[in-house]
């Protein structure tokens, strides 16, 4: 009882609240020490005319951030004393103690905290706060919000509110009181608000309640239906984008080249690494630049990996054009010498590669629709490099000899290209791709010596299934398996999506040998 | 005029000299191999010790495997990366037979194999219910793989899939199945495999006397599958197999339809992989989904690559070599391996198409010449 009251007395305190003024270093301290009732009622108190520092306070009590020493409270920061009061930095004493919370505190002090944010002077902070109450609904709570429907003007935030206060009193003891709950959540968007109806529902005794909550629930479902959709569609377009940029380079060493390029993932790996040492290095000499390193990795990864495709294609590659299970033998044994190099260079153990700060978070779209920046930005990047590699092949002059020499060797020579050297540049181009798909790949994965390995299955089925020779079927390849691997996954699990995957691909070829988009010729052995 | 088609002789199965290297091989595993290691005492400079039994009966089933591959790369031009699954598979049926035989002496003392207690199963599954039974066993290591192949083969070869194509689908069927394998539901005790057996056909298993059994078995085997595989390559059979790698449309064209050829040399060289998986299984203790893993099969390939494809011995030769080598260098020098192994794969393909075996005849004849 005792305990109502005081939850009483801190929200008649903010009802009282007229003008705020600024917290004291008495009420912060009484908040901090003493007995648990003294305390509760200087939170009412502080509360009562509470400011952002108020807020702050208390957040920093609610995180455990508060120190005590010689009757001064202090907030601890980063092992740097603040005081709460002046906002001044001071040193912290060694004899500071924490200040200690008990449950009933920590209720407290959320509710207050909930409260003052919800009364805050801006309209993103009382959105937040509203659909934070949303999503986590206490019954104790009920008073502040019907304090904060009274006096909110947003007309989105009061709906944010309104709900809130429904879900607070879905459980509430009246049957009407329920009935009314569960049809303004109806309105909801917010994908919690459909476990809160569906515990009530199976707790529900009520009948009539009972088909509101129903229908609550169809109509929430309803509503997050396309943000599920939608959400699919990004992973599934985010996964297709990693694909593709794995089996682009793939496409021109393989599909153009006819070089079954088994050091391809180790290309890409390479890459990878690229981009990790660019970021030592920027974080050695270029501190205050370390969110562009990524940047500088771009064409640094795609020179690298360049270089050794190209030394990779003069050493011994070039041996064995026409042979292609030698080749794959062949590279399969670079590949190993690669790994061990790398293992052996960096260490077995993955590195770190720290995104940028500019592609951390994400970009909220609905309620149930969080879009990350770095699958963003990738989607971005896989479309240019697509597009540029595009622009190469069918619009340069190396990209004309590329084609003439993949299609006709003999004719192209007779005209006077030098097909040897094309054959490194186009090799090399390949392998510089790779490298882009290796600095994309140390943004969402791990870097290791192994990090190749787990793609190159997936990239020889994309470049397969989509038409060897085919840049636009590696595209669709990529973009089909990444989507319906990802509709799958929602269906089954990963693993076995992935199996149904392999084997549909596998089936697939036994239709169309050679891919979706074929070659047109009239070749028997083709 | 008298304008019948002059056909070759058929070649002897063996020459003389094949057959007395053959017969001493059969000494040496048969009769040298037991007396050597269980008769000679421990202290004696010829005693064979227990490590290298393990080491060459575990060769010798990389061996079988190297043969197999040869039958269907070397002899008819179709590069598998899969057989390290029908290698994997007949482990597996062999596993499971050992599973069984642990009986109640497993950690948790019941009739079902640990792990399923672990995974709290109450019966065993479908595909376990053969598994006490070792005769069945034997017929199952052989017609699971055998009919995966089969199937598999019979629809990739019908759509005339072939080449690299046919590598690259033969390693996703590989891969599918390592992941599938993998899973702790499907039975086949996850990523652990099985392991820590007890005994084989009620004998315990980590006697002196069943590891000569099962090393002499396994060279029994070998050299059984090299006649077997010399049989069929020197037969008219044989004779089709190698137009069909050399120029598969001219067979075609001559009336020869190349799908029953190359389905039952497929098949065939499948068998051969899952029994010297079931041999393996026993010596080495221990089966897991990581046997599935590409890189396994392509070693398979480089193991016949080396020793020099297209012949027989080749193949075994090359098995001996590169697992020497490895378990040599894994001891002496572990990072070095990869880097040996890369290199191996690298030259054997730039400057040895024909493997030692064909170094070294080209060597002889060379002198034969001078």
């Amino acid at each position: 009882m005792r305990r109502w009251m005081t939850r009483w007395t801190v929200v008649a305190g903010l009802l009282l609240a007229c003008s705020a003024h600024a917290l004291t270093s008495e009420e912060a301290l009484g908040m901090a020490v003493g007995e648990s009732d003294a305390r509760i009622e200087a939170l009412a108190k502080a509360v009562a005319h509470g400011d952002d520092k108020t807020a702050a306070y208390l957040q920093a009590l609610a995180d455990d951030a508060v120190k005590v020493a010689a009757s001064k409270v202090l907030v601890v920061k980063d092992g740097q004393g603040l005081d709460p009061v002046s906002g001044q930095a001071m040193e912290v004493p060694a004899d500071a103690e924490d200040v200690m919370l008990n449950n009933r505190l920590r209720g407290e002090i959320d509710t207050a905290l909930a409260a003052l944010k919800l009364f805050s002077s801006e309209l993103s902070l009382r959105q937040q706060a509203a659909l934070a109450l949303l999503k986590e609904p206490d019954a104790s709570r009920v008073p502040v919000l019907e304090k904060a429907l009274a006096s909110e003007k947003d007309a989105k935030v009061l709906a944010l509110v309104r709900q809130a206060l429904a879900a607070a009193q879905l459980g509430h003891a009246d049957a009407a009181q329920r009935l009314v709950a569960a049809k303004t959540l109806a309105g909801s968007t917010q994908p919690e608000v459909l476990l809160l109806l569906n515990q009530q529902l199976t707790n529900e005794a009520d009948p009539a309640v009972q088909s509101a909550l129903k229908l609550a629930v169809a109509k929430v479902q309803d509503s997050l239906r396309w943000g599920e959709r939608l959400g699919q569609l990004f992973t599934g377009a985010s996964l297709g984008s990693i694909l593709l940029l794995v089996a682009l380079g793939l496409a021109i060493t393989y599909g153009l080249m006819g070089v079954i390029n088994m050091a391809h993932g180790e290309l890409m790996m390479i890459g990878a690494y690229a981009t990790y040492l660019v970021q030592v290095a920027f974080r050695q000499y270029l501190p205050g630049a370390f969110d562009l390193y990524l940047l500088a990795a771009v064409p640094v990864s795609f020179a690298v990996s360049a270089l050794v495709g190209a030394l990779l294609e003069r050493s011994i590659l070039k041996h064995l054009y026409g042979r292609p299970l030698e080749t794959l033998l062949a590279t399969w044994g670079i590949s190993l010498i690669l790994m061990q190099a790398v293992r052996s260079l960096f260490g077995a153990q993955n590195v770190g590669v720290e995104n940028p700060a500019w592609m951390s978070g994400s970009v909220q779209l609905m309620s149930n629709l969080q879009l990350p920046w770095n699958r963003i930005i990738i989607i971005g990047f896989a479309a240019a490099v697509l597009l540029g590699m595009a622009l190469m092949i069918g619009k340069t002059r190396l990209g004309l000899f590329v084609r003439g020499v993949t299609q006709n060797r003999p004719m192209a020579s007779c005209m006077g290209v030098n097909t040897t050297r094309i054959d490194t540049y186009a090799f090399a181009l390949g392998s510089g791709i790779a490298g882009l798909a290796g600095c994309a790949l140390s943004q969402v994965g791990n870097v290791g010596p192994d990090l190749g390995q787990s793609y190159i299955v997936d990239a020889f089925m994309v470049v397969v299934l989509g038409g060897v020779g085919q840049l636009a079927g590696t595209v669709y390849a990529a973009l089909g398996l990444g989507l319906v691997n990802k509709l799958l996954e929602g269906w089954t699990g990963a693993v076995l999506a992935k199996i149904a995957v392999l084997v549909f691909i596998i089936v697939f070829i036994q239709k169309r040998p050679q891919g979706i988009f074929a070659m047109k010729g009239r070749s028997a052995e083709a | 005029m008298n304008n019948k088609l002059q056909l070759p002789a058929a070649p002897a199965l063996l020459t003389r000299k094949a057959w007395t290297a053959f017969l001493v091989c059969l000494l040496a595993v048969g009769v040298l191999a037991p007396v050597l290691n269980l008769l000679v005492p421990v202290g004696s400079a010829f005693h064979l010790s227990d490590y290298a039994i393990a080491l060459i009966g575990k060769i010798m089933c990389y061996a079988i495997c190297a043969l197999a591959m040869d039958l269907i790369w070397g002899y008819t031009g179709i590069l598998s990366l899969g057989h390290g699954l029908f290698f994997a598979l007949g482990g597996y049926m062999m596993g499971m037979y050992l599973m069984r035989q642990i009986g109640r002496d497993g950690q948790y003392q019941s009739d079902l194999p640990d792990f399923m207690v672990f995974l709290d199963w109450k019966t065993l599954p479908w595909h376990w219910q053969l598994s006490d039974s070792f005769i069945a066993t034997l017929v199952l290591v052989v017609l699971v793989p055998g009919l995966i192949a089969a199937v598999f083969g019979y629809f990739a070869f019908r759509s005339r899939i072939k080449g690299v194509y046919f590598s690259i689908i033969t390693q996703a069927m590989t891969f599918a199945a390592m992941l599938l394998f993998f899973r702790n539901e499907t039975g086949f005790g996850g990523n652990n495999g099985f392991t820590d057996f007890k005994r084989i056909l009620g004998l315990p298993i980590a006697t002196p006397g069943m590891r000569m059994t099962l090393f002499v078995l396994t060279g029994l085997t070998l050299l059984g599958c090299f006649v077997f595989a010399r049989w069929l390559v020197t037969s008219k059979y044989g004779r089709v197999l190698q137009a069909i790698r050399d120029a598969e449309s001219r067979v075609m064209f001559s009336g020869y339809s190349p799908l029953p050829y190359k389905l039952s040399i497929w098949v065939i060289s499948a068998v051969m992989c899952a029994v010297a998986g079931a041999l393996y299984v026993p010596q080495v203790g221990i089966i897991n989904p990581g046997e599935m893993s590409a890189a396994n099969s392509i070693e398979i390939a480089v193991w016949a690559a080396v020793g020099g494809r297209a012949t027989l011995v080749g193949p075994i030769v090359g098995a001996f070599l590169v697992n020497g080598a490895k378990s040599w260098l894994t001891v002496t020098a572990p990072e070095f391996w990869l880097y040996f192994l890369g290199a191996l794969f690298i030259a054997v393909t730039l400057y040895l198409p024909n493997g030692v075996v064909g170094l070294i005849a080209k060597f002889q004849r060379k002198g034969g010449a001078a």
